[in-house]
């Protein structure tokens, strides 16, 4: 491979989603992924600010590999509701990489965000979240902030909290 | 370490926290991101093959059996990375005020006239040299409630997706000269003169169509200097 030989371009710098994207970006149609496969989870994200208040405005997605390895991997895209949550219907990922604990990476637009917030879901209890090389690299008190748990009440759902200010504020990447 | 240039700390990009945009305040987190080493990332694969744009998709003018009000423009330009390769087959939606500053949203209560024949969305895909068009009216400058008497410039949103999860870009591209510039604290938050230049579209002649529509060329430049294209989980 040879290398480019133009000056680097710098990228485009990023704005807000604003609060008026669900028109063009945001049906209900993107919250299903791996239609064709018959054991599925529901993943319920929950945005909330720093007053604790649910971000109702949000648009949140989700890019997951499939629940066997090799396989393809799925986009999903919906907007918070007036609870400030979502819930999306797929399937528990595969361990995408030897020696790492499966997770769905998620990309947070909302207004008031002037760029989008990277973070990663992982499945509370799962024995390889203690070899996870990107939760090594997190705070072992923050760790948790990654974490979704499993519903009381419903084994296939899971609850995934994202706290964008403030206590228990979840981690964000720059990736 | 970062390998990345730092393009907060260069000014070329907004930072988390600016007080000015009121929503900041109780939405941008506190604590620093976590670095993650590109070695560690696996969110370098196309991920919308989901969405096949309708031949009418990227002409907002023609969404409804009659033609909205305003000025008909076109916006074109082209996807390109941080090294100039053009971004082919990319997804790009775009979504906008009518003509007369007011969204097709529920929430918009701003009282100007809504347009019955302009939804205001549009998407198209990145041709082979990553060049995208699309047809549509000029926006109309909106108030919101950020400070006393605000008012956004003109400007239409854009989503777009390069050639990974990481490229991911949204942002809002405006329209020369607009006076409004200097008070909207969406556009300030960018530090850098230069960079906010860079979402400002340019009159271009040769885009414009005599007697029909207004030409303005916006080129969009994503990250994926540091991509690797088509890594597929295993």
């Amino acid at each position: 491979m040879s290398e480019p030989v133009q000056p680097p371009l710098v990228p485009t710098p990023s704005q807000t989603v604003g609060p008026f994207f669900h028109f063009c970006l945001t049906d209900t149609t993107r919250g299903r992924l791996f239609a064709d496969r018959a054991s599925r989870i529901v993943l319920a994200v929950r945005v909330s600010d720093g007053a604790g208040a649910p971000v109702t405005d949000a648009a949140v997605e989700i890019w997951q590999p499939s629940d066997v390895k090799g396989g393809d991997a799925a986009f999903g895209r919906l907007a918070t509701d007036e609870g400030g949550t979502c819930e999306f219907d797929t399937v528990r990922p595969c361990d995408p990489v030897a020696g790492s604990a499966a997770h769905v990476n998620v990309c947070l637009h909302a207004r008031g965000l002037l760029r989008q917030l990277y973070t990663r879901l992982y499945f509370a209890g799962d024995p390889a979240l203690d070899a996870d090389p990107v939760l090594a690299l997190v705070p072992e008190a923050r760790r948790r902030t990654l974490l979704a748990t499993q519903d009381p009440d419903r084994a296939d759902r899971w609850l995934f909290h994202i706290r964008l200010q403030g206590q228990d504020e979840t981690v964000f990447f720059d990736v | 370490m970062s390998k990345r240039p730092g393009s907060e700390a260069a000014g070329n990009e907004p930072p988390l926290l600016y007080p000015p945009y009121v929503s900041t305040r109780l939405r941008a987190p506190s604590q620093p991101l976590v670095i993650l080493p590109e070695r560690l990332s696996d969110i370098t694969a196309p991920v919308y093959g989901w969405w096949d744009p309708g031949e009418r998709d990227n002409d907002l003018t023609r969404q409804s059996p009659e033609e909205p009000q305003g000025q008909r423009i076109i916006v074109a330009g082209r996807l390109l990375d941080e090294d100039t390769r053009p971004i082919a087959g990319a997804l790009i939606e775009l979504w906008q005020a009518n003509a007369a500053g007011r969204y097709h949203h529920a929430s918009d209560q701003h009282p100007a006239p809504i347009d019955p024949h302009f939804t205001g969305a549009g998407r198209t895909v990145t041709d082979a040299e990553g060049r995208y068009e699309f047809t549509t009216i000029r926006p109309g400058a909106y108030p919101w409630r950020n400070h006393d008497n605000a008012w956004r410039p003109a400007h239409i949103h854009f989503s777009v997706f390069g050639r990974s999860f990481r490229s991911r870009l949204v942002t809002q591209m405006y329209f020369p000269g607009d006076p409004m510039f200097d008070h909207d604290p969406i556009l300030q938050s960018i530090p850098d003169e230069r960079a906010r230049q860079r979402l400002v579209s340019r009159y271009d002649l040769s885009l414009t169509k005599a007697e029909w529509a207004l030409g303005y060329a916006f080129d969009i430049v994503v990250r994926g200097r540091d991509a690797t294209p088509f890594e597929t989980p295993r």
